[in-house]
């Protein structure tokens, strides 16, 4: 009987995930596969075990210490196993105890620079018998998941001019797909695919088109090669379509225009992707000739939806702007869009979704007052969609800024962003959790924050929303009121995604806050 | 076997000093520096340096800078893990970054008139150490004072004296909380997140409070627990005690 335990144990920790069972998330709702749990960006837990009755009981199960600060990681649950990331390390953990299974690091370079963010990673990607981890350094790696000894590594940028990594990397059918950081350093971005057993590059896209591409017009100088336009936060994928849908950061540099007159493709955009050619299939530009550096650093949500009385494969994005945003994800067509939160730099979307910019609210010498700030009405952190609400839930951070615009020089490997921001006073900027109607952006519920919000939001089929606080609370409201149920004091900042998964057949919930991640159940 | 030990270190740090002695200072031209901070330091300290990703600078005191030469090397070679180093720049640039930042940190002493040891006798027989604290003597209630020389200018401090509600420091706010049985909480906000609140009263006393156990909340904001000395002092006890808050710079 003994034995037969340990046989099970075995063959259950040396479970292989393929594409079919990150596909079908659906059908193991106990996992979370991929970085917003399924491809389609949602961070939905359809579990629900926890409920709006039963929450306030939810308790520390077990802690995991990692030995850097402010850690964001969104883990991956698989097979008894969940796998952890840092700044160049990894960690697989007894989903049962927390105890750590294995761990790998990476050196980091003593001349490596973290220009524009900090020191962080997202999260690793899984599969089949592999975890994928995007370094610093700007290595995609792969480890075995039974040992965490290396498989292959493969650079896909020099760090030196700028180029860095934090992100989670997307594996999908045979390749891995992974973007990049530097958008404050003069880089010009791409969207890079890797063969998952090889570590190949299969193909890239770059996000700032070359001399004879379609878009290089929107660049009326040489300012494209220094354009910016980075790819630093995980896409979604369409597995019935075959695209890649992924969010394009700011141009360069930042908060100075002058440069680079013109609309500055694709920065700002959202960009599909074909996913065994990384062609691009349509873009939607939020921000034409940002100086305000508003990323589309969002994962992209995509779900289903009647809109007009017609039934619609959507792509939603609550953009760093303060924009809602609705586009079939077919062909990028505008369906709707509204402000969520407030802004002050434009009368609103025209009919194609563009903005219409009001005069004068560019950076400026003396400074100039505008909302959002330069972090935005949202930013990284994830979204939810629930498909039990049709709700689309988002963390909001109601901030302005004065912006400033100073001279750019670009030196390869130093800041190149033309400017910055004075923040408001703290007690003048808040923030919130806001379940936006998914089709059209309206405002159907809010619960205020004390402060602007650095961590993502998950939704569950127990109808609870859980997110946390910049002061350390991790909190659960109810899905369909906003009404709060329960909190928690972690002790530190949160700044990470939660996911929800099933050790035995039970429902958990896990946060990372600053240097600890927290596993509850009840 | 210590002794020896603790020779070698003499020599060490005097060998230390010799070398230091040998190279000059460089020396910084602060609206070179202000240039340099502004394209380079400000996406995270903020465009005038009173911080956002990072830290606020406008203060006579950082945390990893203890001396001009500490500055200078934090901002060539960085903090890790959080700050990248300002490789780039040369010598001279990272000396005049430096000297902005100190200019900005500290303001530069005024001459002002007034008799700053009578202003001393004025602070504590008004009753100020009642509430402020000075090179550890005193209540902890109101801002430490021990450097407000270096951080408020001749005509602030006198204001500050005079009308206590013009100059209320960010995050300093009056509370007043009503529990559901009536009773009123006035205090210092200490903390305050989504779901909680802390205060500290006038005798140290700390309250905690769940938000929504409360039946009202109210922020002062602008509001000062210090009263106001308009009336109760003469100008020239006001000059005497502006005098001495202006010497106060802090530990050198």
């Amino acid at each position: 009987m003994k034995l037969a335990c340990i046989l099970l144990t075995a063959s259950t920790l040396a479970a292989q995930v393929p594409y079919e069972r990150i596909m079908n998330a659906d059908r193991e709702p106990g996992s979370w596969l991929t970085y917003s749990r399924n491809y389609l960006g949602q961070r939905f837990s359809p579990l629900a075990q926890i409920t709006p009755a039963n929450v306030a009981q939810l308790k520390v199960k077990w802690a995991y210490q990692f030995d850097v600060p402010n850690n964001e990681v969104s883990p991956i649950v698989a097979d008894g196993v969940m796998y952890v990331t840092g700044p160049n390390r990894a960690a697989a953990l007894d989903l049962k105890t927390g105890r750590e299974l294995w761990r790998w690091r990476r050196t980091i370079p003593t001349d490596y620079q973290n220009i524009g963010f900090g020191r962080v990673n997202r999260g690793p990607a899984i599969l089949g018998d592999q975890l994928f981890v995007a370094t610093l350094d700007c290595y995609l790696v792969a480890l075995d998941i039974k040992s965490g000894h290396e498989r292959w590594s493969t650079q896909v940028a020099d760090y030196k001019p700028g180029y860095s990594m934090t992100l989670a990397p997307l594996a999908y059918r045979d390749k891995v797909a992974v973007g990049i950081s530097g958008g404050e350093a003069g880089i010009r971005g791409f969207v890079d695919a890797y063969d998952a057993k090889t570590g190949h590059r299969a193909w890239r896209f770059y996000t700032i088109p070359g001399p004879s591409e379609p878009g290089h017009d929107s660049w009326k100088t040489e300012a494209w090669r220094t354009g910016g336009g980075s790819t630093w936060v995980t896409g979604a994928y369409d597995p019935d379509a075959n695209l890649l849908y992924w969010g394009v950061g700011n141009p360069g540099p930042d908060w100075n225009g002058d440069p680079r007159p013109g609309d500055n493709l694709y920065t700002c955009s959202l960009v599909a992707l074909d996913g065994d050619t990384g062609k691009i299939r349509w873009h939607f530009q939020f921000t034409p000739h940002d100086t305000h550096d508003w990323d589309a650093a969002h994962v992209p949500v995509l779900f289903d939806a009647t809109i007009r009385g017609q039934k619609r494969r959507v792509v939603a994005n609550a953009n760093r702007n303060a924009f809602y945003y609705v586009l079939d994800r077919e062909n990028g067509q505008f369906l709707a869009g509204q402000a969520y939160s407030k802004q002050t730099w434009a009368n609103g979307l025209d009919d194609s979704g563009r903005p219409m910019v009001i005069p004068g609210t560019e950076p400026s010498d003396e400074g100039t007052l505008v909302w959002p700030n330069l972090n935005g009405a949202t930013v990284w952190f994830s979204p939810s969609y629930s498909p039990a609400t049709s709700l689309f839930y988002v963390a909001v951070r109601e901030t302005g800024a004065t912006y400033f615009k100073r001279e750019a020089d670009y030196k390869p490997g130093t800041f190149f962003a033309g400017g910055g921001q004075r923040e408001l006073p703290p007690d003048d900027v808040w923030g919130a959790i806001r379940a936006l109607d998914a089709t059209s952006g309206k405002l159907i519920w809010e619960f205020k924050l004390n402060s602007p919000p650095w961590s993502g939001v998950l939704s569950t089929a127990g109808g609870l929303v859980f997110s946390g606080t910049t002061e350390g609370n991790f909190f659960a409201l109810d899905a369909k009121t906003g009404k709060p149920l329960w909190d928690f004091q972690a002790g530190g900042g949160i700044g990470a995604n939660p996911i929800s998964f099933s050790i035995g057949i039970q429902q958990h919930v896990a946060i990372a806050a600053d240097r600890v991640l927290y596993v509850f159940g009840l | 076997m210590r002794w020896i030990f603790a020779l070698v270190c003499v020599s060490c740090a005097l060998a230390q000093t010799l070398t230091k002695e040998s190279e000059p200072e460089p020396v910084g031209d602060p609206a070179l520096g202000q240039k340099r901070f502004e394209s380079q330091c400000a996406l995270c300290h903020g465009q005038d340096g009173s911080g956002g990703r990072g830290p606020n600078l406008r203060r006579p005191k950082l945390d990893h800078a203890s001396d001009d030469a500490a500055l200078r090397k934090v901002i060539s070679q960085g903090i890790q893990p959080e700050m990248p180093g300002a490789w780039q720049l040369s010598v001279h640039e990272v000396a005049s970054v430096a000297a902005y930042v100190r200019q900005i940190g500290s303001l530069p002493a005024e001459p002002v008139a007034g008799n700053a040891t009578h202003g001393a006798q004025v602070y504590k027989s008004k009753g100020c150490p009642n509430c402020h604290m000075i090179a550890g003597a005193g209540s902890g209630y109101g801002p430490e004072l021990s450097d407000i020389g270096a951080r408020r200018s001749v005509a602030f401090l006198r204001e500050s004296v005079v009308a206590p509600e013009t100059s209320v420091p960010d995050r300093f706010l009056m509370i007043e909380a009503v529990t559901t049985g009536g009773e009123t909480v006035r205090g210092l906000r200490v903390n305050e997140d989504t779901f909680t609140i802390q205060i500290r009263d006038a005798n140290g006393q700390y309250s905690s409070f769940r938000k929504s156990d409360l039946k009202e909340l109210r922020k002062l904001t602008g509001k000062s627990p210090m009263p106001s000395y308009k009336d109760s002092l003469t100008q020239d006890d006001l000059t005497d005690l502006t005098a001495y808050l202006v010497g106060l710079r802090g530990k050198s």
